[in-house]
């Protein structure tokens, strides 16, 4: 039922969000950082940085770059494991009565499964995120988010091993992104998370060489706004799961215009590194922004765009 | 650790394409150590969008002033060198540990070893040392005189020699060709400077505590986003790290592989 006294509340599957102000896997560790800075009870929800099954170093440095717009990262999902993340990490998270979305990564099916079992056994995770997107990890990754039956077998394999529901975060670096996001509905994910980065580069003048240690990145930000709507707003048109919106979100206004595109909720990452309390400060301004445009209940604005 | 928007008290050339700018607010209050850094966002008078990490090379606790030097050469650095006094930048800091100024005792010695821009939180490092009573000696390398800066004013803090790579001011070359001709005493040695610079210093930590501040790029500045990370020297291929903007920028040499 909805919440009247409170026009920003929204439930997705395993999640009861008291807004759709999330931050963005990657863009908020572990939360401990942002929460020396406001209060994380205020936040939709977390979405936490990608576990994997091994603990990962990451790539070389320079891991980041700035671009007109936005940035490239190739940190290359620098990690703790699985097993130092449920015990050193969610015990804290979970005191703080707002739900957390664990982002999974692997190279293998075996991984993502073992990493999806141990973390969705642990009752504080109300979600799991699979990241098979990530463009930055050489070894793997990226395969299962460029090829939908692929993506398909491993939603299915995570499926039968996860308690809670499972989100898939969608590449945008597909020719045809509906064919992913139909091909792992079918294959029962319960929503869709997109888009992450678009791959992209930087070479330096000086050196002549790429600026990124790992030469690629993958490019976040507000130039990357326009693909991100535009995919949600086709995508939200061909699947009936909810899409979790993402990609150079900035601003009440800019959540406002992922959800008209068709997003039930949204996630923050690169602007956290610009004013980190920017989360707390979109979820301030939504209520009075709502109202300007006539909206009651901010679950109206979805697949608004689309729908006749 | 706060985020402010300062007001802008001084923007000024002091050496070719380098600059100085003081900036007021509440944040000084929180500076604990010399070689804290500020990440500033200068992105409402030049478009960028990520925030830039600046050294403070100077604090001014009375005024509640603060003081950073940067070269102007990228396109967020030349634009900030058109900010004008009386403007607003939004600071986030201070940010990381410092210099560790109880690595020597009073009337121990000192040696500052700077190169470039990074001789700039040597600044209120040596002014801090030298009020504990620390005797200081500062060894700085620039790339030519014309980008020479705050000479005069090291000068009055303690012995400082001079090298620069094509001669023009003090003996001709590296910081590490004047050590080995002055060969100095010193029970601590702290330096900022570029990257060849702080791998040859490395070399000289073998019987006396060295701790170098490092540079690298970074993203969020508060240890979320990974972006700034170096292997552990104990593991240097293995999964344990250290974060320059939140363990740093300063380590003891021995602590980190350099970049």
């Amino acid at each position: 039922m909805k919440d009247t006294a409170n026009p920003l509340q929204l439930e997705l599957p395993g999640l009861k969000m008291k807004n759709p102000i999330m931050p963005a896997s990657g863009c908020f560790a572990f939360g401990k950082e942002y929460g020396a800075l406001y209060d994380l009870y205020m936040l939709g929800a977390i979405v936490l940085k990608a576990a994997t099954r091994e603990a990962r170093f990451g790539n070389p440095t320079p891991r980041v770059a700035e671009t007109p717009s936005g940035m490239l990262n190739a940190i290359g999902l620098q990690n703790p494991g699985v097993d130092a993340i449920i015990r050193e990490e969610l015990p804290r998270l979970s005191a703080l009565n707002t739900p957390i979305i664990a982002n999974i990564a692997g190279t293998t099916v075996e991984d993502y499964v073992a990493t999806a079992s141990r973390l969705s056994d642990t009752n504080i995770v109300s979600a799991l995120e699979l990241n098979i997107s990530c463009p930055n990890v050489k070894e793997g990754g990226i395969q299962f988010g460029t090829d939908p039956r692929i993506a398909a077998t491993l939603t299915e394999k995570v499926k039968t091993v996860s308690k809670v529901p499972v989100y898939v975060k969608l590449s945008p670096n597909v020719t045809d992104i509906v064919a992913m996001a139909k091909a792992v509905e079918a294959a029962g994910a319960d929503g869709l998370s997109m888009i992450n980065t678009l791959l992209g580069m930087r070479i330096d003048l000086k050196t002549m060489k790429p600026i990124l240690a790992n030469k690629t990145g993958g490019l976040s930000g507000p130039a990357i706004k326009p693909v991100a709507i535009r995919m949600i707003y086709e995508v939200s048109q061909a699947v009936t799961i909810p899409i979790i919106g993402m990609g150079g979100i900035q601003s009440a206004d800019d959540v406002i215009e992922f959800m008209l595109a068709g997003a039930s909720a949204v996630a923050i990452g690169t602007a956290n590194f610009i004013d980190p309390l920017i989360c707390p400060k979109i979820i301030e301004t939504l209520p009075e922004k709502l109202a300007a445009y006539g909206v009651k209940h901010i679950s109206e604005l979805i697949g608004r765009s689309w729908k006749s | 650790m706060q985020k402010e928007n300062m007001l802008v008290t001084l923007n000024r050339e002091i050496a070719k394409q380098i600059y100085e700018m003081r900036l007021s607010g509440n944040l000084v209050e929180e500076i604990r150590a010399p070689g804290q850094f500020v990440h500033l966002q200068p992105g409402y008078h030049c478009g960028t969008l990520l925030r830039r990490p600046f050294s403070i090379a100077s604090v001014d606790e009375a005024q509640r002033e603060l003081t950073l030097i940067y070269r102007a050469e990228g396109a967020g650095t030349k634009k900030m060198a058109e900010i004008p006094v009386g403007a607003d930048v939004d600071v986030l800091g201070p940010l990381g540990n410092g210099f560790p100024l109880d690595a020597c005792k009073p009337s121990e010695k000192a040696l500052l070893v700077g190169g470039g821009v990074g001789v700039a939180p040597l600044f209120e490092l040596s002014k801090q040392l030298k009020r504990k009573g620390v005797k200081v000696t500062h060894v700085f390398g620039f790339s030519d005189k014309s980008v020479m800066y705050y000479e005069e004013a090291f000068r009055t803090l303690g012995p400082t020699y001079l090298a620069t790579v094509d001669g023009s001011a003090g003996t001709k070359g590296f910081v590490t060709d004047l050590i080995q001709s002055i060969e100095p005493e010193y029970d601590a040695m702290f330096a900022c400077g570029p990257m060849p610079m702080l791998r040859a210093l490395e070399t000289y930590a073998e019987d006396k505590p060295v701790y170098l501040s490092l540079e690298e790029r970074m993203g969020c500045g508060i240890g979320a986003c990974y972006a700034c990370v170096l292997h552990t020297a104990d593991d240097p291929d293995g999964a344990s790290y250290r974060k320059v903007c939140t363990d740093g920028p300063v380590f003891k040499v021995g602590e980190v592989v350099l970049g």
